[in-house]
């Protein structure tokens, strides 16, 4: 058994489990965090999707024990029924989901990708890597190809990112 | 998943005393861990190396660049440096794998990628690179993803990376610890292997073996392309992709370096196809001649014939847009 303490949406916990548990399963299984999802298990779908020290990461790709000291944002963390977060506003307001599924990993994956244009990182579509790019629709769909909505919800999402970051401006 | 072991190395003597023991280093984890879940891989043991100081991009004496073998993906794609200088190694690592997974793919641990070969996943199969000696169930099977070149009768498996690839045609180096502390440097064209009769073995590490940086030559100037052939236009490994570095003087190519994806069991480096563009004019009958040269020896097997076409439109495609800045000049 491996002890794993974490600070987890501003909170520390400590869990003691098998080294095999992923960070998914422990959120889940350990610290009865059930809004991040499994989806495939293999980091193809993002449906797991949470932050790590602020990036956003797989969390069934990676070891619990392995983000000792760290802290880890899920969807609990950004915001709650009360009180959302405008990201998780602009996706009820834009309907962008149908079965909401990955809906907790594609916001948790949408703040952070907010986080990185804002930082001015480039992505596959920008024209030109030395120069930080203006989120567009085509922006948007690259940086999220991470996160699968098998209900195909995306012109939605999109609409709600795009109106997300916006209003941030 | 298989039990293993767990710990974490405070230095690199640590990591390498634990390699050297057969435990498997883990680093980002977004393949290995994959593998284990899959048991593809079965380590007894997972030694951590995150705590080690190898995080950072910094100059190099000879104004080139080195790159920490720990450096995220995403932070080596992101850094102004890379992206002023180097920006065909930005655009391979954007143009591979997802968000998320750049975030924990680091520079050491993408090199040491395994392949995507159906086979090599399926442990109900035989494979030779998974389990020496069982055949390759990739031969006269499903092949679409798989070598054109430098394959063997062992092993037809294709490297799936593209930041390595971009690294080929930037005369990158790998810089290694080896277990007993002596370090050397691997060109990258020279760190992953062809399959011969020993496909298990994807590059040149030996036991205890440690990557500890990449390290880029000075700023080479020219124009830099990647472009990646895949069947979705994000997330998706490549069929065929080709970074190239070109340099034009009046009106003629006067250097390149070109690295190729998704073709053989490692990045493929071909300087005889360099050599036929240098110091002429850009033409198509040029470019039709490189790729001629590229492809002489290319075997289809059967579902991946189309890359041999596909690899030399794509090198065309390439050649164009890397020299179209100075054609006319």
């Amino acid at each position: 058994m491996q002890k794993t303490e974490l600070t987890i949406n501003r909170k520390k916990r400590s869990i003691e489990a098998d080294p095999r548990t992923t960070l998914l399963d422990a959120l889940r299984h350990h610290l009865d965090l059930t809004g991040t999802k499994k989806g495939c298990d293999h980091g193809q779908c993002g449906a797991c999707t949470v932050l790590g020290n602020g990036r956003r990461i797989n969390s069934c790709l990676t070891l619990a024990c392995m983000h000792d000291g760290d802290e880890i944002t899920t969807i609990e963390g950004l915001g709650t029924p009360d009180d959302l977060s405008p990201l998780q506003a602009a996706f009820v307001r834009h309907d962008g989901y149908q079965c909401g599924y990955c809906t907790p990993g594609q916001i948790c994956s949408a703040t952070a990708m907010l986080q990185e244009v804002a930082e001015g990182w480039p992505s596959n579509v920008t024209e030109d890597v030395e120069v930080a790019p203006p989120l567009s629709r085509e922006e948007i769909a690259e940086r999220m190809s991470g996160n699968i909505c098998r209900c195909s919800a995306y012109p939605n999402i999109v609409k709600a990112i795009l109106e997300a970051a916006e209003a941030d401006q | 998943m298989r039990p293993f072991n767990y710990s974490r190395a405070e230095t690199e003597k640590e990591a390498a005393d634990a390699g050297s023991d057969g435990a498997t280093f883990i680093a980002g984890g977004t393949n290995l861990l994959d593998l284990m879940k899959l048991e593809v891989m079965t380590p007894d043991a997972l030694v951590d190396i995150n705590p080690l100081d190898l995080k950072s991009i910094s100059t190099t004496d000879d104004g080139g660049l080195r790159i920490g073998a720990l450096v995220t993906n995403s932070d080596c794609a992101a850094d102004q440096r890379v992206r002023h200088d180097y920006p065909v190694l930005s655009k391979a690592i954007l143009a591979g794998a997802s968000g998320q997974l750049r975030n924990k793919a680091t520079t050491g641990g993408n090199l040491c990628q395994r392949t995507r070969c159906y086979y090599f996943y399926d442990t109900a199969m035989p494979c030779n690179k998974r389990e020496p000696g069982s055949g390759c169930g990739a031969i006269g099977g499903v092949n679409r993803l798989h070598a054109i070149l430098g394959a063997s009768d062992a092993c037809i498996a294709t490297y799936p990376g593209d930041m390595a690839v971009a690294l080929s045609a930037l005369d990158a180096s790998v810089e290694i610890r080896s277990a007993n502390g002596n370090m050397r440097s691997v060109p990258v064209t020279d760190f992953h292997r062809l399959p011969g009769d020993t496909p298990e073995k994807d590059n040149v590490l030996e036991t205890g073996d440690l990557i500890t940086a990449v390290t880029l030559p000075p700023p080479p100037g020219g124009t830099h392309v990647y472009r990646k052939v895949r069947d979705r236009s994000s997330y998706a490994f490549a069929l065929v992709s080709v970074a190239a570095v070109a340099k034009m003087e009046n009106g003629k190519i006067s250097g390149i370096r070109l690295a190729f994806g998704g073709i053989a069991h490692k990045p493929w480096h071909d300087p005889a196809v360099e050599d036929v563009l240098t110091g002429e004019s850009p033409s198509e009958a040029l470019f039709d001649k490189a790729g001629e040269i590229l492809l002489k020896d290319a075997i289809g097997q059967g579902s991946n014939d189309f890359k041999i076409p596909l690899a030399r439109r794509t090198l065309s495609a390439v050649l164009r847009q890397a020299t179209a800045s100075g054609a006319s000049a």
